[in-house]
């Protein structure tokens, strides 16, 4: 049952993509939607004030975005290391 | 009753019946056709369900009566603050997809009491996370009771305890015989209700208002024949009444908006019912993207539900002032307001249920609409001179969504599949909840600590009998409720933030967190959590035990209020588990090995075969 993959430099990688997910995971929701939402609300995207769009509409998308780039960095990764299920 | 039918138009009663009667027989169809057979069928659907209907069955898990019926309500009374809900209970998501779900997913057993007992090698562990999962899980069940019986009173006519019965005899029949399969096609059905509930009345409104059918583009676009955007509108009427500005008013300060929505999120990350979806997808790869489809399905409510809060916001002032929306006309003017006498029908309606009601201040028999604790010296002012001695209409929040197409003067049906969609998000809610109950009790407790030597049959049947016990009990609370339903919803989300989610996340991202370090955070959070939630609300909700001055005041610790505390509970998790950790000794070799195994998805259908 011994694989010959290198788990340290995979979980190396999961960890990296995991931080990078997480910055901008902060920076929509609680940066553009909340400490910054002032500075935001200066510019418009349509007829909303872009801070209040990402407080209620923006970091949504982002979010499911982010789920499925980050499912799909995860998989490549899996076959790059070769720890992918069977 | 039969010359009502016999008009064109059916009779709004049984129109209601109607939907809700075929929602139900949907939901009985789906249960005999999903019995359960086994332990692996009964917790985990047997591991068999695909990741998009997977995250459809946990969008309606995770979209409770609360969201159906009260989030756009809270939403149009906050304004912008309100997005704290919107971001919280969406952005856990993405916690749950890259933090925990996969590793959950890849260990392979049932629950989360099992995972952290087996990784804090401890019994003790494995039992204070039962606890902490007991609690949350029936608090939040009670809730789900509740809205049923409203829903049940308002749109069917029988009394609320009618209701109640009605609704445990349901989730008896698919819950207690189809176990987590048949909870799952259940929600999937009920997903579909829900939806279409939700955004149908929502399409109509943003027509009626914008011209745009998607309410998200409504929401930001120019108000129909006007050159001025539906947002920038509604700040200018509201603020005219003496309301904050719609698009900027923050709730509470700004730290607390931060905490709030952080507890929010960490605690849908650590709710159990939640997480225990994630074990039902076939592989580690199926569990990321299935918490993304769920969230994609969460979504679609999440998206329109802050365009349903102002859109209803609007045509609430439109309703009591006809004009001011419109035609621009002054709201103080003498014959602004509409005559009480002269009210709409919906409102004749919902006064009967006691949800909004009317008082003539000023004796002038119109309805004056506006924030009479303003500190607005316009406002005030303006008010003053108009005669007007407080504010006359009180509107409960839970109206808003389920009074929007009435308020639009949709068409009947519109009005019935709003009935069966909220039903639908109680009873799935609540479903899952008694999955996650059943299995704590009857695998955690009975399998794992008292009788080790039980037959699968065995187990099976107690966590039926314990599915049932759970649903008299959610039921009985639902009949009595004791005095604390509103804040119990903030005690859920404040236990599983403070205890289960930090506990779970050190055991995948620590290889070297051991049972001591671990025991000790859980404990640690979820007293200082209590605590404070307790200081405010009263130990255990009982009135008249709150301990405020102790504490220096209500939301002394930097103004958080109690349900914004959680994040701060999971704070001290941490700082506990990590200095108890230092000085205790480390987790044993094999333990280690396990952790290195959870974080690969390679060898998951191994595991899957283990049980």
């Amino acid at each position: 049952m011994k694989h010959d993959y290198d788990s340290g430099a995979y979980w190396k990688e999961t960890l990296k993509l995991l931080r990078n997910v997480l910055i901008l995971w902060f920076l929509v929701s609680f940066g553009a939607g909340i400490l910054f939402v002032d500075f935001f609300n200066q510019f418009h995207l349509g007829g909303y004030p872009l801070g209040f769009w990402f407080a209620q509409q923006g970091s949504i998308y982002f979010f499911v975005g982010q789920i499925f780039y980050y499912a799909w960095r995860m998989n490549n990764l899996d076959i790059k290391f070769d720890v992918q299920e069977d | 009753m039969f010359k009502k039918t016999e008009d064109k138009k059916m009779d709004l009663q049984t129109t209601i019946y109607i939907m809700v009667g075929l929602s139900f027989s949907l939901y009985i169809g789906i249960a005999i056709w999903a019995r359960a057979g086994s332990t692996s069928e009964f917790y985990s659907a047997g591991g068999s369900v695909h990741p998009v209907l997977n995250g459809m069955a946990t969008g309606a898990d995770w979209m409770s009566a609360a969201s159906f019926i009260s989030m756009a309500g809270l939403i149009s009374n906050m304004g912008y603050g309100g997005g704290l809900f919107l971001m919280g209970w969406t952005g856990g998501y993405v916690l749950l997809a890259m933090l925990l779900a996969p590793y959950l997913r890849k260990f392979g057993k049932f629950t989360v009491p099992q995972f952290i007992g087996d990784r804090f090698y401890s019994k003790g562990a494995a039992i204070v996370a039962v606890m902490c999962l007991l609690t949350a899980s029936l608090t939040y069940i009670i809730g789900q009771m509740t809205g049923v019986g409203v829903a049940f009173s308002r749109f069917l006519g029988v009394s609320s305890e009618i209701g109640i019965y009605v609704g445990m005899g349901i989730v008896f029949l698919y819950a207690v015989f189809g176990g987590m399969k048949g909870i799952t096609y259940t929600q999937v059905a009920q997903y579909v209700v829900l939806i279409l509930a939700y955004t149908i009345p929502a399409i109509f409104i943003s027509l009626q208002l914008t011209g745009h059918f998607l309410p998200q583009i409504g929401l930001g676009s120019n108000i129909v024949g006007q050159d001025v955007s539906l947002l920038a509108k509604l700040d200018s009427v509201v603020t005219d009444l003496g309301f904050g500005k719609y698009t900027t008013t923050t709730a509470g300060s700004t730290l607390n908006m931060f905490v709030y929505t952080l507890s929010l999120m960490i605690g849908t990350a650590g709710l159990p019912h939640v997480i225990m979806r994630f074990f039902t997808v076939p592989t580690v790869k199926d569990a990321r993207s299935s918490a993304g489809w769920a969230l994609v399905f969460i979504a679609i409510l999440y998206t329109t539900a802050p365009a349903v809060a102002a859109m209803a916001k609007m045509n609430l002032i439109r309703t009591v002032t006809p004009g001011v929306v419109m035609q621009g006309s002054d709201p103080y003017a003498a014959d602004s307001a509409i005559e009480y006498a002269a009210r709409p029908d919906w409102m004749k309606r919902w006064e009967k249920t006691g949800l909004l009601k009317f008082e003539d201040k000023n004796g002038d028999g119109r309805i004056q609409y506006y924030e009479d604790k303003t500190k607005n010296e316009v406002a005030k002012g303006k008010a003053a001179a108009a005669g007007w001695k407080g504010n006359e209409l009180t509107v409960n929040a839970d109206i808003i969504v389920l009074a929007n197409p009435e308020i639009a003067l949709l068409p009947n049906w519109v009005i019935g599949l709003v009935a069966a969609g909220g039903l639908a998000a109680a009873l799935s809610t609540a479903a899952g909840l008694l999955m996650a109950i059943s299995a704590a009790v009857s695998h955690d407790l009975i399998k794992n600590v008292f009788v080790p030597s039980i037959s699968e049959k065995g187990e099976l049947l107690a966590g039926k009998i314990a599915m049932a016990v759970a649903i008299v009990v959610a039921g009985w609370l639902g009949l009595n409720p004791p005095g604390f339903a509103a804040g119990t919803v903030a005690l859920a989300f404040g236990i599983a933030a403070s205890s289960l989610f930090p506990a779970i996340m050190m055991g995948i991202f620590s290889k070297k967190m051991n049972k001591e370090g671990a025991i000790a955070g859980m404990l640690a959070g979820l007293a200082v959590t209590l605590f404070y939630v307790f200081a405010h609300k009263g130990i255990f909700f009982v009135k008249g035990t709150d301990f405020l001055p102790l504490i220096g005041g209500a939301n002394s610790f930097f103004g958080i209020t109690p349900e914004a505390f959680g994040a701060i509970g999971a704070l001290v998790n941490f700082a506990v588990a990590f200095i108890v950790f230092k000085m205790t000794p480390e987790p044993p070799e094999h333990i280690q090995h396990m952790v290195e195994a959870v974080r690969i998805p390679r060898g998951s259908k191994l595991v899957n075969g283990a049980h």
